[in-house]
């Protein structure tokens, strides 16, 4: 990836805010590739994020930004893209962010098949509050919230967002970030909602609360951890076990949200008159506010 | 279908007609402006959702039932950011639920309209019974300091002229505005005229070039022009606290100069977004202050009052937030007793009492057993405070 792809960037907010050996970094820089590839106008591409450290990535990329409130990015993006269909809307978000709080609008959206392009940036953890325990701690593995290891069980996101009814869900790792770009660049390019599973490091508090070492050997640990689908389908249930698939795990074709409502509103025309409209006088709020908006 | 029954299923508009508040209120959405409406089912607001999503759709405009309150409240402002029009309507419990994000749009300075049509509270309380329970809720609902504008309508009529302004001091102001119902204004079925032409106003969009643009400027008005996403003006909005640019900032010296806009841009237009009904009359020592449904009680215990011979004033605010001090001190020279009546503990009473300091002496006339308060109630406070 020898791309230039700083024009995306708002250079003037830089140093990230992650740590060293953080991979959210790697993540972004396929986001930019995919978007740079497909060759989408800056000017139509609207990111949303909610609360976390992958969400502080809407704060570095030069589109249409919003910083939402913790695990409701996917409520502003489907207002968004319903409202102008024609953006491109892609979704930054964390294990937390979209599983635990975010949960149920997560899996509404992919029931909805909207056309939204989420890209979860999966650590097994929650970093920017300082290590706790979130949704996809694998169990018994410790966090600040679980020094006795973790006593629950994990979801398996891409299989959550399948069974909900995303179109296309594939999963990647920082330690291939090409592979990861290309899957990036895939969802986007589907009509319907998208999910991009992206495993990335946090050797600062997954790491340091699981004795992993240096952050090298956090990355050594995903790239033993992790099997491609098609190979997974040869072992065993045992072999499988602590193994993380990677690889596009759902690409199917299905009508978008946009599309049906768009579809709804010639139906909802053809059955009945419309509603008459009383006559309007729109005036600005500049000159409202000049007559004192003697409304 | 035959012509006449095709005319009688679309909505007609304007001339005289039988209608709900919550009937009222959706069309004067409409009427508004109003492109996107999302909400989830909550009794008593449901036929706001249940009409839009008839009426939205045929006007090729959008409609969503979102999976939960929260959702209703994100979707709105992402849809206002993407130059949508947008509201969401909900009741007590839903409300609560909003608190987050409706706190996101008065820090992001997002145009839309929050209605919240009351029923006994806390908790599901009384789904089907009327109240007034959330007036300080919609001042200090969610977490932190903002200003906010709410309005609270006494009938059908004003439900639509209100609902019309609701969308108008959004789009001026940048701000959320709430649209305060109860469940009798929006059930109650009266006979309204409504208006053939409405004034609507359109939010102040960016004369700069893009990268000129500074989404929360600090301009003169102290309301920032608002550009839609994907107009080729690329910005940054959060809900951090952030200076003129979008992004966060954490020195005292920015937040200072952020929050004391952000509370002047309403305050110091409060006069002109101040609304209040007066019918002081001469000579009156006593004085009645109502809103919403229970101020019908009121205006007609007042009638009863001056009936039977005894002066009486009567004050109604349209709108609750900003507080309508000026009219409210105005009034505590003027008499010695001031009776609030209201479908709650002594909600706004509390905040009158301030207002009036030692001018007069507060007298509250409340209920909250799901029951309407009766102009009897009022017209036995009102004889009670004149004998003191």
């Amino acid at each position: 990836m020898m791309m230039d792809l700083t024009k995306y960037l708002r250079k003037d907010k830089m140093p990230l805010i992650w740590c060293p050996g953080c991979g959210n970094g790697i993540i972004l820089k396929a986001m930019l590739g995919a978007v740079d590839r497909i060759g989408l106008d800056q000017n139509k591409v609207t990111m949303v994020s909610g609360i976390g450290c992958s969400s502080r990535a809407t704060g570095y990329v030069d589109f249409n930004t919003l910083h939402t409130t913790h695990g409701r990015a996917l409520a502003f993006a489907t207002g968004i893209k319903l409202a102008n269909p024609e953006l491109t809307v892609v979704v930054v978000t964390g294990d937390g962010d979209a599983t635990a709080i975010g949960g149920n609008h997560f899996i509404h959206a992919a029931r909805r098949n909207i056309d939204i392009t989420v890209v979860l940036y999966n650590n097994w953890i929650y970093g920017m509050t300082g290590g706790q325990c979130s949704p996809t701690t694998p169990h018994g593995m410790r966090a600040t919230t679980a020094k006795f290891g973790n006593p629950e069980g994990s979801f398996d996101i891409s299989k959550l967002a399948i069974a909900a009814g995303a179109s296309f869900v594939a999963r990647g790792t920082v330690t291939n970030p090409v592979q990861m770009s290309r899957y990036i660049e895939q969802g986007i390019l589907k009509k319907g909602f998208s999910l991009i599973e992206a495993f990335t490091p946090c050797p600062t508090s997954f790491g340091r609360h699981n004795k992993m070492g240096k952050p090298l050997d956090n990355l050594a640990w995903i790239k033993e951890s992790v099997v491609g689908r098609k190979k997974a389908e040869t072992m065993t249930e045992e072999e499988l076990k602590g193994k993380l698939i990677t690889g596009v795990l759902a690409d199917v074709e299905k009508p978008e949200y946009c599309e049906l409502y768009d579809r709804l509103i010639e139906r909802s025309r053809a059955e009945r008159g419309e509603p008459v409209l009383p006559e309007r006088e729109t005036i600005s709020a500049r000159a409202a506010r000049a007559e004192g908006e003697e409304l | 279908m035959p012509e006449e029954s095709k005319a009688k299923a679309a909505s007609p508009h304007g001339g005289v007609r039988v209608m709900t508040g919550n009937e009222a209120c959706a069309e004067a959405a409409l009427a508004a402006g109003l492109r996107f409406y999302a909400g989830y089912p909550i009794t008593p607001s449901s036929e706001i959702a249940e009409i839009l999503s008839t009426d939205l759709p045929r006007l090729g405009r959008k409609f969503i039932q979102t999976e939960d309150e929260i959702c209703a409240m994100g979707a709105i402002i992402g849809a206002s950011l993407a130059g949508a029009k947008s509201m969401t309507a909900t009741s007590g419990p839903g409300f609560s639920l909003k608190q987050e994000n409706l706190g996101y749009a008065c820090m992001a300075e997002v145009p839309c309209v929050v209605v919240n049509v009351m029923r006994g509270g806390p908790s599901t309380g009384l789904p089907t019974l009327p109240a007034q329970g959330d007036v300080m809720q919609t001042r200090w609902g969610t977490h932190g300091d903002h200003s906010i504008i709410v309005l609270c309508p006494r009938g059908v009529r004003e439900t639509y002229d209100l609902t019309i302004r609701a969308f108008n001091l959004a789009e001026i102001y940048r701000t959320p505005v709430i649209l305060l119902l109860d469940e009798i204004i929006a059930h109650v079925n009266e006979k309204v005229e409504l208006p053939t032409k409405v004034r609507v106003v359109d939010r102040v969009k960016p004369e700069v070039p893009p990268e000129e643009y500074l989404p929360y400027a600090f301009t003169d008005s102290d309301i920032p022009p608002m550009a839609s996403f994907g107009t080729g003006y690329r910005y940054h909005v959060s809900g951090l606290v952030h200076d003129e640019t979008g992004f966060p900032t954490n020195k005292a010296e920015n937040i200072n100069r952020f929050m004391e806009r952000f509370g002047r841009k309403i305050d110091r237009y409060t006069d002109r977004i101040v609304r209040v009904d007066r019918d002081f009359q001469e000579g009156a020592k006593t004085a009645v202050v109502s809103y919403g449904s229970t101020a019908r009680s009121a205006a007609r215990a007042v009638r009863m009052a001056r009936e039977n011979g005894t002066a009486v004033s009567f004050l109604s605010p349209l709108t609750l937030w900003p507080f309508p001090e000026k009219a409210m001190r105005e009034l505590g020279r003027l008499v010695d007793h001031v009776i609030v009546a209201e479908m709650n503990a002594g909600q706004y009473a509390h905040e009158i009492e301030w207002a009036l300091g030692c001018d007069a002496k507060v007298h509250r006339v409340n209920r909250v057993d799901g029951e309407p308060i009766r102009p009897r109630q009022i017209l036995d406070a009102i004889e009670e405070a004149n004998q003191s």
